[in-house]
C-alpha cells in the first residue's frame, strides 16, 4: 500500500504518455505547482492549445520511443534526488535514509485510519481533517470572493475603491490573521479555517475581476444589440468568458490554502497534517515527517490536477 | 422601394480623448430607402465604422439625429441587426446556438420551441452551414464563422442589416464566395443593408449607392455614386460590362484623386 502512494508522482509521469497530451498533464504542474502560487492576479490563462499528439499510425517501434523519451527523464529525477536524499542521510546520521523510511511508511499506511484518542490518530485521518479546514475556508473564500470579483471588474468605482485595501491586505501572511481568529472565533478549529478563507479570497477576487474586464467588447456589442436581458448577460456571457479566470483563481487559492494549512495547524493543533507533522517533531520520528512532505506534496500535486482537467473542461478555443 | 427607412440628420460625432476633443464625423446627412444597399466606402480613419455604429445605436450622435422608421434610434436593438467585422460568434457556443441566441431574444415569447429552432436551420440553410450546424465557432473556417454570423443577423428578420467590413478578414477567393452568396441572399430577402468596406469593388458588385467619405477628422459625406447595374449580378459578366468599369473608375477616382490620403 505504502509503495504505491510514495511513488505516486513516478505514476503520474508514466501516466502521461498514455493519455492524449502528455505535454499538458505533467510539466505545467512542475512550472506551475501550487508552491509556485503567489495569491495575486497572475494570468495564467487557460491551457495552452493542444500539442500535436502522436500520429494514430505512427509504427510501434516510434511510439514505443516516444514514450520512452516522456518517461525517462522523471524517473532520472527521481532517482537522483533518492540518491542525494540517502547521501545526505548517511552523511549526517540524523535523517533517516530513504530504505528506513520506506519501512515506516509501510508500518504507517497499513492502518491509516486508527482511532486512540484525539492526539493520535491514522494518517488518514489528518489528511482528512486537513482537507476539510481547507475545504470550508476555500468555499467560503469562493463564496465572497468570485461575487466581488464581478463587482469590482464591473464597475470601475467598486476597483478603485477595493483596491487600496486588497493591495495593502493581499502581502500580509495569513498566519498573522490567525491571532485574530483566535480571538474572534474562540477556537482553533475556526480559527485555521479563517486562515484558509483569508489566503485563498485574494486571487479569486484579482482574477475574477481581471477576467471580467478582459471580456472582449465585442461580445457584449453582440449582447446589446441582440437586447440580451441582463440576466442573459451574466449567465450566457459574461460567466463563460470569465469562467476560465475564476478556474485559475481557484487553483491558485487553493494552492495557497494547501500551503498555509500545515502552518496554521502546526500553530493551532487538534487533528491535522500540519499538526502531526509537529507531533511527530515532538515524538522525534523524523521518518513520518518524511513521510508527511511526501503526502503533503502528493496530495497539492492532486489537488492541482484535479483543477487543471477542470479548468481544460471548461475551456473554450477562442478565434 | 423608395420610403425611407433610416434617416440622418446633420448628425455629427465628437470623442472626448486625453489629447482634447476629436471630431470623427461632421454634418452627415443620409437616407437609407427600404430595400437598398448602400456601402461606405474611404480611406481608413474616415469614420466610416462611426456612422455605422451610429446607425447601430451602439454609440450616440453628439449633434444632429438619427431617425429609423420616424423614430429617434435610442440604443442598439434587435430590429437593426450586425455583423462585425471578426464575426464575435461566442466561443463557448455551437453555430447553432449562436444563431439561437438571437433568435430566441426576438422571437422566443411569440413562437414555440420547434418553430425557433426551424428559423436557427433555414438561416443556416440560407448560409449553406446546415452541415457544420453542431460545430463550435473554433472548429471552422474564417469564411464560415463569417457565414454564421450574417446567419445570426439574418434570422432575427431585422429592419436593416448593418454589415461592418464583413469580408474584410478573409482572403480574396474566400471573400468573392460570400459576396456572391450575400448577393443571393439579398435577392432572396429584399433586404436593406449598409455596409461598410474599403474595397471598391466589393462597393460596385454589390450596392445600389456608393457613399464615398472624404478624409478624417473631421469626414463627412464627398459624393453618392448610385449603380444602375441589373440585379442578380454576376460577376463574371459584369467584368465586361462596360458600366462596371465605369462606376469603378468613379469610385477610384474620388478615392486616389479627390481624397488622396497623403503618405503616412
Amino acid at each position: 500500500m505504502s509503495t504505491v502512494l510514495a511513488f505516486k508522482p513516478t505514476e503520474v509521469a508514466m501516466a502521461a504518455p498514455e493519455a492524449k497530451s502528455p505535454a499538458r498533464v505533467a510539466p505545467p504542474v512542475a512550472v506551475t505547482g501550487p508552491r509556485s502560487g503567489i495569491p495575486g492576479a497572475q494570468s495564467e490563462s487557460a491551457p495552452s492549445p493542444d500539442l500535436p499528439s502522436v500520429a494514430p499510425g505512427a509504427p510501434a517501434g516510434e511510439k514505443l520511443r516516444d514514450a520512452l523519451r516522456i518517461v525517462i527523464p522523471p524517473l532520472f529525477g527521481i532517482a537522483l534526488m533518492v540518491g542525494i536524499w540517502a547521501l545526505v542521510a548517511i552523511k549526517s546520521g540524523n535523517i533517516p535514509g530513504p530504505d528506513k523510511t520506506w519501512a515506516a511508511a509501510v508500518k504507517l499506511f497499513a492502518d491509516p485510519f486508527y482511532q486512540n484518542g484525539p492526539n493520535d490518530q491514522g494518517i488518514g485521518w489528518n489528511v482528512l481533517s486537513s482537507l476539510k479546514r481547507v475545504g470550508i475556508g476555500f468555499g467560503f473564500a469562493a463564496a465572497v470572493g468570485i461575487p466581488m470579483g464581478f463587482l469590482l471588474g464591473r464597475f470601475a468605482f467598486m476597483n478603485r475603491m477595493f483596491e487600496p485595501i486588497i493591495s495593502l491586505l493581499r502581502p500580509v501572511s495569513p498566519l498573522a490573521w490567525l491571532p485574530i481568529g483566535l480571538l474572534v472565533f474562540q477556537k482553533a478549529d475556526p480559527a485555521a479555517t479563517w486562515t484558509i478563507f483569508i489566503c485563498s479570497i485574494w486571487p479569486m477576487i484579482l482574477n475574477t475581476a481581471q477576467g471580467v474586464q478582459r471580456v472582449p467588447q465585442d461580445y457584449l456589442n453582440v449582447a446589446r444589440v441582440l437586447g440580451l436581458p441582463e440576466t442573459k448577460i451574466i449567465t450566457r456571457i459574461l460567466f463563460p468568458a470569465v469562467l476560465p479566470y475564476m478556474l485559475t483563481g481557484i487553483r491558485l487559492s487553493i494552492g495557497t490554502a494547501w500551503l498555509v494549512i500545515v502552518a496554521a495547524e502546526m500553530l493551532t493543533g487538534g487533528v491535522g497534517i500540519g499538526f502531526w507533522v509537529w507531533d511527530e517533531w515532538n515524538n522525534l520520528k523524523v521518518e513520518h515527517i518524511v513521510i508527511a512532505i511526501f503526502v503533503i506534496g502528493i496530495v497539492g500535486l492532486a489537488l492541482e490536477t484535479m483543477l487543471l482537467m477542470l479548468a481544460k473542461r471548461f475551456s473554450y478555443e477562442s478565434r | 422601394m423608395f420610403r425611407s427607412l433610416v434617416q440622418i440628420e446633420k448628425v455629427g460625432q465628437t470623442f472626448n480623448t486625453k489629447s482634447g476633443k476629436f471630431t470623427a464625423l461632421r454634418d452627415i446627412s443620409l437616407d437609407v430607402r427600404e430595400g437598398e444597399v448602400v456601402t461606405l466606402i474611404g480611406h481608413s480613419g474616415c469614420g466610416k465604422s462611426t456612422l455605422l455604429n451610429l446607425i447601430a445605436g451602439l454609440t450616440l450622435p453628439t449633434t444632429g439625429v438619427l431617425l429609423c422608421e420616424g423614430r429617434e434610434i435610442p440604443g442598439p436593438g434587435p430590429e437593426r441587426a450586425v455583423v462585425f467585422q471578426n464575426h464575435s460568434l461566442l466561443p463557448w457556443m455551437t453555430c447553432f446556438e449562436n444563431v439561437m441566441l438571437g433568435v430566441e431574444q426576438v422571437f422566443g415569447r411569440k413562437e414555440g420551441r420547434d418553430k425557433l429552432k426551424a428559423r436557427v436551420e433555414a438561416a443556416l440553410a440560407m448560409v449553406h452551414m446546415e452541415h457544420a450546424m453542431h460545430k463550435y465557432p473554433h472548429e471552422i473556417s474564417g469564411g464560415m464563422k463569417q457565414r454564421v454570423g450574417i446567419a445570426r443577423a439574418f434570422a432575427m428578420e431585422p429592419r436593416i442589416l448593418l454589415m461592418d467590413e464583413p469580408f474584410g478578414a478573409l482572403d480574396a477567393l474566400t471573400r468573392a464566395a460570400l459576396q456572391d452568396e450575400l448577393n443571393g441572399v439579398l435577392a432572396k430577402t429584399g433586404a436593406t443593408v449598409v455596409m461598410v468596406t474599403h474595397d471598391v469593388d466589393e462597393a460596385v458588385l454589390l450596392s445600389d449607392r456608393i457613399v464615398m467619405m472624404t478624409n478624417g477628422p473631421a469626414a463627412t459625406i464627398g459624393e453618392i455614386v448610385e449603380v444602375k447595374l441589373d440585379r442578380p449580378r454576376d460577376r463574371l459578366e459584369l467584368a465586361h460590362e462596360h458600366k462596371f468599369a465605369e462606376y469603378r473608375a468613379a469610385v477610384f477616382e474620388f478615392l486616389y484623386r479627390k481624397q488622396l490620403k497623403k503618405a503616412a
